[in-house]
């Protein structure tokens, strides 16, 4: 596990994989014993899910993304990665959309409970894209450096290998660049790869982040990598710094909606919004969890599971017979809110990465970066003064 | 490393019922051990056999950590079945979680304590704490207001600590048929009857979230400062570890950054609906 930090990125040594030989990698990390998970279609989509080997990947495939629009197209390379995130995120294997956590048995009406195994499987991510590893940095912080750790959680993420992508095309809904967190993968990873597309040729500019990463790599055909595919791989990543989809603008954000937590544009967007609470399930950083409890018919067997939950639901904030949130406006707040701006206060950093998939996955199309440009742009005059007295970031 | 969603099972050794719908259960460890200590103010995660489990405040007393106290009133699907929990059957417990009354802030001065309906429970271990340290406080005050006469919580004890020299305590009702020669009214005007250094006041406050915004306004035109006022909140909450997100109130998560809040802290917020 390789965590992110905020200290000097050194130049590590950078080599080339031929595109022909790229397919080792997957078999690699299956010899050592990794399940390998990486895009590939379905669905119309291109989704995380296990590979078999490099044919899964979809070569020759992107996507195009709008405010609720997905599609996909044919590209006119064999690019495997030249399409930007789709509607999973690393999360699904990292805080599976549910976990069992005990088994208790009662007999005699003495209850005994057994901790869940935890089987260590070793996961191999392929294609993680920077502001994903930005995502993964974040939930770390919330169930590992929080007063209380998810155990679970700490052991998929110690056997997690990362193979980072850096991005040759930036989605209609990516922000990265505002949000600082991409295109370039700078840490976090195992081996980071960045793919590069000539007249004829067709190979992978590599790096290695740890230790496992560099073992990897040794066994796999490479060559130190010269100043020209350098150079080519940099201005892969330039390119796609230079090409956002949309951008925000985060000065003192979280100051903003602190102020602004009675704007008439909550109004607006909550006219528009379904509550249907997408945005929450494809969003890499969201972590709310529900628990549930049950018992089998005879009562003599109980569990408990943890469940993703989305704060969409009136059922979110239920206490003593009523929802603390009951309008759309008042979720709608509390979640953008939480993204950009108390999520500051609560774990030191923003709970959004810039992925452009709640935008795209929105059913009609809400963009976040829209309004927090709407606010920015009509803030009243007196209103400035934040509930929370510290605005200032 | 065992999971924190993991509950110790203890079991009931008493159960009281306190008025029509609350009651009281004290509890042991199952395994015949430990004691449980705990700061007053703090809450423990109760689980129920294959229902669920809720966040309750701990009532009992701290300096006697030899049993484990918690009054519950049943007003959901879980807590209703608990009502039905009986001496020997096991609960599972998860705690204790949270932050405190500001026992040790308040030493030296006076304190007052505003309690509405089953907010007296969270309040009644800093109460026994301070009655029990008495000489280490100067006036103590506490106001209790709840809906009607048969809705008193530990009526006798209210009698007892109403019956002390050392301690202004007054009991107030929203309305009472013939026979209450008490008090009718809201919590807050029994304020100013009170006798108290406002400067140099510590108040905890617990009861609906109204009833502790309008105390708390009331208390500071009397002159307590908003950072010595300090009150209870509540939220849905599934994990009481900071990890299942329901109980946020604003940047704070109730569970780890509360329960006991500073007013002046939740002030701004508290006038703002559907936070
Ligand atoms: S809030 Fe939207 S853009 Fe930001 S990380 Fe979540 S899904 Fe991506
Ligand atoms: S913003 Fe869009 S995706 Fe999120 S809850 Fe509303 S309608 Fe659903």
């Amino acid at each position: 596990m390789k965590t992110m930090n905020n200290a000097v990125i050194e130049t590590r040594p950078q080599f080339v994989l031929e595109r022909s030989d790229f397919n080792r990698l997957i078999e690699i990390l299956h010899e050592k014993g990794y399940q390998v998970l990486g895009p590939r279609l379905r669905d119309g989509a291109i989704v995380y899910d296990e590979l078999e080997s490099g044919g899964d990947l979809p070569a020759g495939w992107t996507d195009e993304q709008d405010g609720g629009t997905y599609r996909l197209k044919k590209r006119n390379d064999e690019a495997i990665f030249g399409y930007a995130v789709g509607p999973h995120s690393w999360k699904k294997f990292l805080h599976p959309p549910q976990v069992r956590l005990w088994k208790a048995r009662r007999k005699d009406l003495k209850i005994e409970v057994a901790q869940e195994e935890q089987p260590v499987s070793k996961k191999a991510f392929i294609g993680v894209r920077s502001c994903e590893l930005h995502a993964i940095a974040i939930q770390d912080r919330v169930f590992l450096q929080g007063p209380y750790q998810d155990p679970f959680y700490k052991l998929r993420r110690q056997n997690a290998f990362i193979v980072a992508v850096n991005c040759g095309q930036a989605g209609g809904t990516c922000f990265c660049v505002s949000m600082r967190t991409g295109p370039k993968v700078t840490d976090g990873f195992d081996l980071s790869l960045t793919e590069v597309l000539e007249d004829v040729r067709h190979y992978f500019v590599v790096e290695s982040g740890t230790e496992l990463g560099a073992e990897v790599l040794a066994a796999l055909p490479h060559n130190a990598a010269n100043e020209k595919e350098k150079t080519s791989a940099e201005e892969v990543v330039k390119n796609t710094a230079a090409h956002m989809g949309r951008a925000m603008d985060i000065t003192d954000i979280k100051g903003l909606l602190y102020r602004n937590y009675e704007h008439p544009r909550w109004e607006n967007v909550a006219a528009r919004c379904l509550t249907c609470g997408n945005c929450t399930m494809v969003c890499p950083t969201c972590f709310c969890m529900t628990v549930e409890d049950t018992t089998d018919l005879e009562g003599e067997h109980a569990e408990r599971w943890q469940k993703w939950d989305s704060c969409f639901t009136t059922d979110f904030s239920y206490i003593h017979g009523g929802s603390v949130r009951s309008t759309a406006k008042a979720r709608y707040r509390q979640w953008m809110t939480h993204k950009l701006a108390t999520w500051i206060d609560q774990f030191g950093i923003s709970g959004c990465v810039g992925c452009g998939r709640c935008i795209t996955w929105c059913p009609v199309g809400i963009d976040l970066t829209e309004e927090t440009a709407a606010i920015r742009g009509s803030e009243a005059p007196g209103r400035k003064e934040d509930p929370h007295g510290n605005g200032n970031t | 490393m065992t999971h924190p969603m993991v509950p110790r099972l203890w079991w009931i050794t008493r159960r009281r019922r306190e008025t029509h719908d609350t009651f009281t259960v004290e509890l042991k460890p199952s395994n015949g051990s430990s004691e449980f200590r705990f700061a007053p103010g703090q809450f423990n995660m109760l689980y129920i056999w294959g229902a669920g489990e809720v966040a309750i405040s701990i009532s009992g007393d701290p300096n006697a950590p030899g049993s484990l106290i918690h009054t519950i009133r049943s007003v959901g699907a879980v807590t209703r079945l608990m009502q039905k929990l009986k001496s020997g059957d096991e609960v599972g417990v998860r705690g204790p979680f949270g932050s405190c009354w500001p026992i040790e802030q308040a030493v030296s001065g006076d304190v007052i304590f505003v309690a509405g309906g089953v907010g007296l429970a969270p309040l009644r271990p800093a109460i026994y704490h301070v009655l029990a340290q008495r000489k280490r406080y100067q006036r103590v005050v506490l106001l209790y207001g709840t809906r009607a006469p048969a809705d008193i919580l530990y009526a006798r004890e209210l009698e007892r600590w109403r019956a002390r020299f050392d301690a202004q305590v007054r009991v107030t009702v929203d309305h009472a048929a013939g026979g209450w020669m008490g008090s009718v009214g809201v919590v807050t005007h029994l304020i100013a009857r009170a006798r108290f250094d406002p400067a140099r006041t510590t108040a905890m406050i617990c009861g609906p979230e109204v009833m502790m915004r309008f105390t708390a306004m009331e208390l500071e035109k009397r002159g307590v400062p908003a950072k010595n006022m300090h009150i209870s909140m509540e939220r849905n909450m599934k994990c009481a570890l900071g990890l299942c997100g329901h109980c946020q109130y604003g940047p704070s998560f109730i569970c780890k950054d509360g329960p006991v809040f500073s007013y002046e802290r939740l002030k701004p917020l508290l006038a703002i609906r559907e936070v």
